[in-house]
C-alpha cells in the first residue's frame, strides 16, 4: 500500500515542466543523443533556410560547366561540390534536396501517428468488434510486402508529394495503432480509471485525461524511429523515379542521376548517399535516446 | 496445438484471398483502370476499344468475379509485354530473387547473431561500445547507395567484382551484402539486448552456482532462452527481405521479381505488378505462418486463443 501511494505520488508531482527539464538534462549527459539533435536541428535548418544557403539556384542549367568536379579537386571554378549533367551546382542542389526528404518523412509519421494514436485509444479502451475488424485490417496491411505495393500504388496514381505522403502512412499508422491498443487496453483496466469512472467522468474525458498522455510516449518514441525509415523509402521510391518528379531535387532522384556517372563523376552519387545517411543516423540516435528515457520496453521496434 | 495451427493456417488463406482482392482494387484506384493500362498517349478512340477489350466496362464485382475465378487457376493475364502468361514470367524471376534474399538472410544472421552475443558477454568493454555504434550508424546507411557506392570502388576502380547480372559466386557477394546490412545491424542489437535480458535471470544464475563451466550456461541456457524472440524477428526479416530486395535488385540489374516489377511498371505492364506483389505478398504470409508455428513449438506457454 505504501509502495503504491508513493508511486501514485511521484506521478501526480511530476509535472510537464519538470518531465522536460529531467529530459534536457539527461540530454545533455549522452553525447550519441546530443549528437543526434544536431544533425536534425542541421538538417531542418538546411531545409528551411535553403533559399538563404544555397550558394546558387539550384535550377540553374549551362551546358558550359557540366559534370565539374568539386572544388578541392580543381579549383577553377566556383562550385564547392562541383556540377550535375546539366551543369547545376550541386551543392544548392543537395540543400533544396533537403526539403521533399524531411516534408515527405515528417508528414508520413505524423499523419500515420494522427491515424494510428486514434484507432489505437478507440479499438484499446473500447474493445469488442471494431477492435477485431481493425486488427483484421492491421493483419493485412502486415501481409503486404510494403515497397513492393508502394511502387504499384505510385505507378497506378501517379508521383506527387501527396500521394507519397499518404502512400508510406499506410503502413506505418499500423504500428502506431498496435502499440496504443495495447497500453489503451492495459490502462483501461488500471484502478485510476475505474476510479474515474465511478465518480461519473465520461469516456471522452477517461480518454483525453487519463488514456491520452499515457500513450504518448510509445507514439514519440515510434514517430522518431520511424522517421528515418521513411526518408529512406522515399529516397529509394525517388531513386525508381517515383518520387516527386524532377526538375525538384531529391536525394534519391539526385542518387539515381549519379548511377549514371559513376566512372566519370563519383560526386554526384556520393553525396547525396552521405546526406541521406546521416540524416537518418541523426533520427535514429535521436529515437533510440527518447525510447531509452521514455520507455526502455519498446525496444523491438 | 493442432487446432492452433489449423486455425492459423485457415487465417492465413483468408488473408491470401484478402490480398488478391487489394491486388485487384489496385488497378482500380483512380476509379479508370484503362486509361492507366493505355497511358498518357492513348487517344481516346483506343481507351473505348481498349475499354471493352478488357472487360472495364462491366460492373465491377463481375470484373471481380473474372479475375478471382482467373487467378486461383494460376492466371493473371497475359504479359502486355512478352505475350507469355504473367504468373509464368513471376516464377521465372523468382529463384533469382530468393536465391539473393536468402544470402542476404544467412549473411545477416551468421554475422549479426553471433556478433550480438558477443557484445552481451562483454558488456560495456570497448567492442561492446563499438559495435553498438557501429550498428546504429549501419542501419542509418541505404542499401541502394551502399550498392552504388561498393560498385564504385570494387568493380570501377578496382575492377575485381562484377557490377552487374548473376552468374559466379563473386555476383552474389554486393547484392547479398548492399541488401543484408540493414538487417544485420537490427538483428545484432535485438541479439545482444535479448541476451543481456537472459544472462540476469535467475536460472543462469542457478546454473552458474551449481558450478555449471561458462560455456554450458551460454550454449545450454543463455542461448536457447534468447532464441524465441529471435526466432520471431528473424522470420519478419525473411518475409521483408523476401518481398523487398526491389531496390538492390534493380542496382545490380539482377534478374529477380524486384527488377521485373520496376520494369513492369515502367512499361505499364500491369498483369505482371499484380502477379508480383500477389505472389511476393503469399510467401510474406506463409512465411508468417511458418514464424508463428515454430514460435508455438518452441514456446509452449503462448496463448492459443
Amino acid at each position: 500500500m505504501m509502495e503504491d501511494t508513493r508511486i501514485l505520488g511521484s506521478y501526480v508531482h511530476i509535472g510537464a515542466m519538470e518531465r522536460a527539464a529531467s529530459l534536457l538534462s539527461s540530454l545533455r549527459r549522452d553525447w550519441s543523443a546530443l549528437l543526434g539533435v544536431f544533425i536534425i536541428v542541421a538538417v531542418v535548418a538546411a531545409a528551411t533556410l535553403a533559399p538563404v544557403l544555397a550558394p546558387m539556384d539550384p535550377y540553374e542549367q549551362s551546358l558550359s560547366r557540366t559534370l565539374k568536379p568539386p572544388l578541392w579537386s580543381d579549383g577553377e571554378h566556383i562550385f564547392l561540390l562541383g556540377t550535375d549533367h546539366l551543369g547545376r551546382d550541386f551543392l544548392s542542389r543537395l540543400i533544396y534536396g533537403s526539403r521533399v526528404s524531411l516534408i515527405v518523412g515528417a508528414f508520413a509519421v505524423l499523419l500515420s501517428g494522427g491515424v494510428g494514436l486514434i484507432v489505437g485509444l478507440l479499438t484499446g479502451y473500447f474493445g469488442g468488434k471494431v477492435d477485431l475488424v481493425m486488427m483484421r485490417v492491421a493483419d493485412l496491411v502486415l501481409s503486404f510486402p510494403f515497397i513492393l505495393l508502394a511502387l504499384a500504388t505510385i505507378a497506378i496514381v501517379g508521383p506527387s508529394l501527396t500521394v507519397l505522403i499518404v502512400v508510406m502512412s499506410l503502413r506505418i499508422w499500423v504500428i502506431y495503432a498496435r502499440v496504443v491498443r495495447g497500453e489503451a487496453l492495459k490502462i483501461r483496466g488500471m484502478e485510476y480509471v475505474q476510479a474515474a469512472h465511478a465518480m461519473g467522468g465520461s469516456h471522452t474525458r477517461i480518454i483525453c485525461r487519463h488514456v491520452l498522455p499515457n500513450v504518448m510516449a510509445p507514439v514519440i518514441i515510434i514517430a522518431s524511429l520511424y522517421l528515418g525509415r521513411m526518408i529512406v523509402i522515399e529516397s529509394g521510391l525517388s531513386f525508381l523515379g517515383l518520387g516527386v518528379p524532377p526538375p525538384t531535387p531529391t536525394w534519391g532522384g539526385l542518387l539515381s542521376e549519379g548511377r549514371t556517372h559513376l566512372y566519370n563523376a563519383w560526386w554526384v552519387a556520393t553525396f547525396p548517399g552521405l546526406a541521406i545517411t546521416f540524416t537518418v543516423w541523426g533520427a535514429n540516435l535521436l529515437g533510440d535516446w527518447l525510447r531509452n528515457v521514455l520507455d526502455p520496453r519498446l525496444r523491438s521496434l | 496445438m493442432t487446432g492452433y495451427a489449423v486455425r492459423r493456417m485457415f487465417h492465413a488463406i483468408l488473408l491470401i484471398k484478402c490480398v488478391l482482392v487489394v491486388v485487384f482494387l489496385l488497378l482500380h484506384i483512380t476509379g479508370d483502370p484503362t486509361a492507366i493500362i493505355a497511358g498518357p498517349d492513348a487517344t481516346a478512340d483506343d481507351i473505348v476499344r481498349l475499354r471493352t477489350l478488357m472487360g472495364f466496362d462491366q460492373p465491377l464485382w463481375v470484373q471481380y468475379g473474372k479475375f478471382f475465378l482467373g487467378a486461383v487457376q494460376g492466371d493473371f493475364g497475359k504479359s502486355f509485354e512478352y505475350g507469355e502468361s504473367a504468373l509464368a514470367l513471376v516464377f521465372e524471376h523468382l529463384p533469382a530473387s530468393f536465391e539473393l534474399a536468402i544470402s542476404a538472410f544467412v549473411l545477416s544472421v551468421v554475422i549479426g547473431v553471433p556478433l550480438g552475443c558477443l557484445a552481451a558477454f562483454r558488456e560495456n568493454s570497448l567492442f561492446d561500445r563499438s559495435f553498438i555504434g557501429t550498428t546504429v550508424f549501419v542501419q542509418a546507411v541505404p542499401d541502394f547507395w551502399l550498392g552504388i557506392m561498393m560498385i564504385t570502388f570494387f568493380s570501377v576502380h578496382l575492377g575485381i567484382l562484377p557490377s552487374f547480372g548473376r552468374g559466379s559466386w563473386t555476383h552474389f557477394l554486393m547484392p547479398a551484402f548492399a541488401a543484408s546490412t540493414y538487417h544485420l545491424a537490427r538483428l545484432g542489437r535485438l541479439m545482444r539486448s535479448q541476451m543481456l535480458e537472459t544472462l540476469r535471470q535467475d536460472f543462469i544464475l542457478t546454473a552458474r552456482a551449481k558450478g555449471l563451466p561458462e560455456t554450458m550456461v551460454v550454449m545450454g541456457h543463455a542461448l536457447k532462452n534468447s532464441a524465441i524472440p529471435i526466432v520471431t524477428v528473424m522470420g519478419l526479416d525473411l518475409g521483408i527481405l523476401l518481398g523487398g530486395t526491389v531496390i538492390v535488385e534493380t542496382v545490380f540489374a539482377w534478374p529477380g521479381a524486384g527488377r521485373l516489377v520496376v520494369q513492369a511498371i515502367a512499361n505499364r505492364d500491369f498483369p505482371v505488378v499484380q502477379a508480383v506483389v500477389f505472389l511476393l505478398a503469399s510467401v510474406f504470409v506463409l512465411i508468417n505462418l511458418a514464424v508463428d508455428l515454430i514460435y508455438a513449438y518452441l514456446d509452449p506457454r503462448i496463448e492459443y486463443s
